[in-house]
């Protein structure tokens, strides 16, 4: 049986950063993925938002790791190469009582030392943003908050935390927990099927299904609540969208229904923010995009319904009262648990990465820095950001990329094979990765062709190829395999 | 990078792009045909059914058999160079003898200095091609489940019916077992019986229209004769199942509105769309085309040509045609009227044609007194023995009763220099403000 000191469970973005980060240390990390590939649970449907820290009290953990973790993205970019802008964001007012609360958030975000902050007048906001609905009469503008792509994000994490050994269990799902007292490796961890490894520590950073988890390993009882966003994304060609990120006056329990540039230059609307029971209960619903087009449009009136390409939902995972709980187990040994990390979870990534560091250190994990860490991964070259010289050169040097396999995002065979290479087979995470598939056709164009790489390079029959994993292949036969009756 | 020169480049291989390449070859001038695929034809190639070319070649065809008509007539002229698995990375428009794009400049100044093409392919990297003028030639792409925002799970087993057409006939794999069809538009019609006849069950054709969107003679031929529903007025009002479909919930609609409590589901593990296509315009916008949202294809003059000098379009690239038989009569003509561009002749004085009554659009939207015109148009109505009327500042051209017309058929109708004449030689020499020409269907 394989031995960890670490074994982190849950492959999103909380999962991803701890494991990167402890991937510096002379340590035995594994990270468990109940998936077929990481960053397929909630942090696949993130909004993308690098938030500022201004929306959260002081005093909460939250608002502490949301701001270093904000600060800690430039220095990531460089060595990770993900799709990141700190574009800013804006929080539009409507009304004097809304102002009131945008001078409560000001002042709050001073308390948390969010860097640049600014109260706007209505000609100051509407000069930032002329996209505003002109009825807006005021609002707070915040310089660093920014936008990424969240899978992208954790994509990177994973790959420079296995560049440094960490060791990825994809279809890892946890299932039972045997915990010894007296063994130097407290767990074993067994998968639903049957693999089974050893570990000193167990990090529960799973999501949604953290408290089960935290039942498997003999942690404390904690009670996750899904809580559903339902987003719809925008053309890249749509006019009249803006710049930053435009957040409504929140409520008491959401930051509400946003208008969302992302960084690959579409625009996405919503979310939602509805409790739900199913923890798989990724629906959207009419009524819903009904609700996310009028409240996009209360904030930018030229939002459209014709411009949507598609609509998808994600799932927060709550905890009670609302703040992360990061902390050793109270009942149980070696336990760090990692739950309730809902908004602004992905920014506070990093900064909760170091969390777990130190919590890790302080409840006995040697730390030793190791020499040969590498903080770096290697830089895909994408097609469609190269001027046509700096193409041509690249076509030379690999002619994949000489290949267009998704025409709307502009994508190269070279990307996709890049993608499969990291591990990412299947078609939702080719997609992810590359983004072939996620432009304005949705995969009318370049499906077969993904799949038909797929094949090639995963060695995959194309009818083993999946959107997302079990019980999701894409194809079922081919023509000759089903008994044809003709007509009926 | 290398770079080559040409008189015309054409974008897009297909029937359209083949039909003015011809066209324009045929007259002595140097054409490329720049195509993305492996083969020339575009989807015609997936098109293994009969039906193509009752009109053009006076016989049915399939749609390979199509394509290699258009393809042996091209390929005749030895003026055309034919660049496959060649994709389009931009265009842009020499202004100055400097490369713009349109986004750059907001599509004004007009290039001055021709025109410019980034091809791609894996043995040649990026090739600039240069050229007095540009065929748009790219087709369509199909509408999906965001444009219509199906809600519901989004799992494995949900297909336009392009691409399902594609994995059956070219690649030979089938999406699934047990079929539900959205929308009966042609490619759907097509599907259920290509789905049948591979030995999948097809449960349903949902169309949320009360009439069929596709043509009478595919409903006959593809749904009747396999007793497969037609839910005319019905829409699908949820996808089920996480991982790959597990079934449709179906609503109809009755007096404009769904109706949940009449709703039914249906089971299957597959679902096909066919709601529409929209022309394929990306490269078009970035040179700084103007497009029309009616069709969302560019606005073309009489001699098609876009709103950028030397830019011409036609096929599907231009607005959606239900036959290519029609596709190949336009570009045929828009390759001949990029000739007279290459040759200098100068525009003849040109008059707007508006949509009247009933109208979608009508197209081109400009048209010549002095020439033969040949209009397209698509009626917002489904009426029997409707008037179509072509009038100009009051005074009408043309009127002639048509049996039938609904959205999904297009209607075509020409008017020569004779329509024109008679107490309107002033509008011909531009003298006349108002020489709109108004086309209805009342």
């Amino acid at each position: 049986m394989e031995s960890y000191d670490v074994a982190i469970v849950g492959a999103g973005v909380t999962g991803a950063a701890i494991a990167r980060r402890l991937s510096a240390y002379s340590l035995d990390v594994a990270l468990l993925e109940k998936e077929c590939d990481v960053s397929f649970g909630v942090s696949k449907a993130n909004s993308g938002i690098i938030h500022a820290g201004f929306h959260h009290s002081p005093s909460s953990l939250k608002a502490r790791l949301e701001v270093l973790g904000n600060m800690m993205y430039d220095a990531l970019q460089r060595e990770l190469h993900f799709p990141f802008r700190r574009c800013g964001i804006v929080v539009a007012a409507f009304s004097i009582e809304e102002m009131k609360t945008v001078e409560r958030l000001y002042a709050q975000g001073l308390d948390n030392k969010v860097i640049g902050i600014e109260l706007c007048s209505r000609d100051r906001i509407l000069s930032l943003e002329p996209k505003l609905n002109p009825d807006v009469v005021g609002g707070l503008h915040a310089p660093s908050g920014g936008i990424i792509e969240p899978y992208r994000f954790v994509f990177s994490l994973v790959e420079s935390a296995c560049k440094n050994g960490v060791t990825l269990k994809r279809e890892f799902e946890v299932v039972e927990a045997e915990v010894s007292r007296v063994r130097r490796h407290r767990f074993v961890l067994r998968s639903r099927s049957g693999d089974a490894i050893r570990t000193r520590w167990v990090v529960n950073a799973a999501g949604l299904f953290a408290d089960e988890v935290s039942r498997i390993v003999g942690g404390e009882e904690l009670t996750i609540i899904p809580r559903k966003g339902e987003e719809f994304l925008m053309d890249r060609n749509a006019k009249g969208y803006p710049s930053r990120v435009v957040f409504p006056v929140p409520s008491p329990d959401s930051k509400g229904m946003l208008v969302i540039p992302t960084v690959e230059g579409t625009t996405m609307i919503g979310p939602t923010a509805i409790e739900v029971e199913d923890k798989e209960d990724l629906r959207t619903t009419h009524e819903n995009f009904e609700r996310v087009c009028a409240s996009a449009r209360r904030l930018v009136p030229s939002v459209s319904e014709r411009d949507i390409i598609t609509s998808f939902a994600g799932l927060r995972p709550t905890l009670a009262g609302n703040d992360f709980y990061i902390a050793v187990s109270q009942v149980q040994p070696h336990l760090i648990q990692v739950a309730g990390i809902q908004s602004p979870g992905l920014t506070a990534s990093p900064a909760i990465a170091e969390y777990v560091k130190d919590l890790l250190k302080q409840d006995g994990l040697p730390l030793v820095e190791r020499p040969d860490f590498d903080p770096a991964i290697e830089e895909v070259p994408r097609l469609r950001e190269l001027d046509p010289e700096a193409a041509d050169r690249l076509v030379q040097a690999n002619p994949d990329y000489g290949e267009v396999v998704c025409r709307c995002e502009t994508v190269s065979e070279a990307e996709v094979v890049a993608a499969i290479r990291r591990g990412h087979t299947t078609l939702d995470g080719v997609k992810f990765y590359t983004r072939a598939g996620m432009g304005r056709c949705q995969g009318g164009f370049c499906t077969y062709k993904t799949l038909k790489i797929i094949e090639r390079e995963a060695k995959l029959s194309l009818s083993e190829i999946t959107k997302r994993g079990e019980g999701s292949v894409v194809l079922g036969s081919t023509v000759g395999d089903l008994p044809v009756g003709g007509a009926s | 990078m290398k770079k080559r020169s040409y008189d015309t480049i054409v974008i897009g291989g297909g029937s359209a792009g083949l039909a003015a390449a011809a066209e324009i070859a045929g007259r002595g001038y140097r054409v490329a045909v720049l195509e993305r695929e492996l083969g020339l034809g575009g989807i015609l190639n997936q098109c293994i059914h009969n039906g193509f070319g009752l009109h053009y070649f006076k016989e049915e065809l399939t749609g390979p058999e199509y394509a290699e008509r258009m393809i042996d007539k091209s390929s005749r002229f030895p003026g055309i160079d034919f660049y496959l698995d060649s994709a389009v990375l931009d265009v842009k428009g020499l202004i100055g003898g400097e490369a713009r794009s349109g986004a750059e400049n907001d599509g004004k100044p007009q290039p001055d200095g021709g025109l410019v093409v980034y091809g791609i392919s894996k043995r040649e990297g990026i090739t600039e091609f240069t050229a007095a003028s540009i065929v748009l030639a790219m087709g369509c792409r199909e509408r999906n489940r965001g444009n219509i925002g199906i809600p519901g799970t989004r799992p494995a087993g949900v297909f336009t019916a392009g691409l399902a057409q594609r994995l059956v006939n070219v690649d030979g794999y089938i999406p699934g077992k047990e079929v539900v069809i959205v929308g009966s538009g042609d490619i759907g019609l097509i599907m259920a019986r290509r789905m049948t006849w591979v030995g999948a069950r097809v449960h349903g054709v949902v169309e949320i229209q009360p009439y069929p969107s596709g043509l009478t003679r595919n409903i006959a031929q593809c749904l009747n004769d396999f007793s497969i529903p037609l839910y005319l007025s019905h829409v699908v009002s949820e996808i089920h199942g996480r991982r790959r479909v597990e079934g449709v919930t179906i609503t109809p609609i009755e007096d404009h509105h769904e109706q949940p409590g009449k709703s039914f589901r249906l089971d299957c593990d597959t679902l096909l769309l066919s709601v529409g296509l929209v022309p394929d315009n990306e490269l078009s916008r970035r040179l700084g085309v103007v497009l029309n949202p009616e069709t969302g294809g560019p606005y073309v003059d009489a001699s098609l040509m876009t709103s950028v000098p030397g830019v011409f379009a036609c096929g599907n690239v231009l607005h959606v045609h239900d036959l290519v038989d029609w596709v190949t009569e336009e570009s045929s003509r828009c390759g001949s009227n990029v000739c007279d561009f290459l040759a200098g002749e100068a525009t003849p004085w040109q008059g707007a044609v508006a949509a009247g009554a009933n109208v979608k659009y009508v197209l081109p939207n400009r048209y010549t007194p002095s020439r033969k015109n040949v209009f397209y148009l698509r009626t917002l109505v489904v009426k029997n023995g409707a008037l179509l009327r072509a009038s100009l500042s009051g005074r009408t051209l043309l009127e002639r009763r048509l049996a039938h017309v609904q959205p999904s058929e297009m209607v075509t109708f020409t008017l020569g220099p004779d329509a024109f004449a008679g107490g309107h030689g002033a509008a011909a020499k531009g003298g006349l403000a108002d020489g709109r020409l108004e086309v209805s269907v009342e």
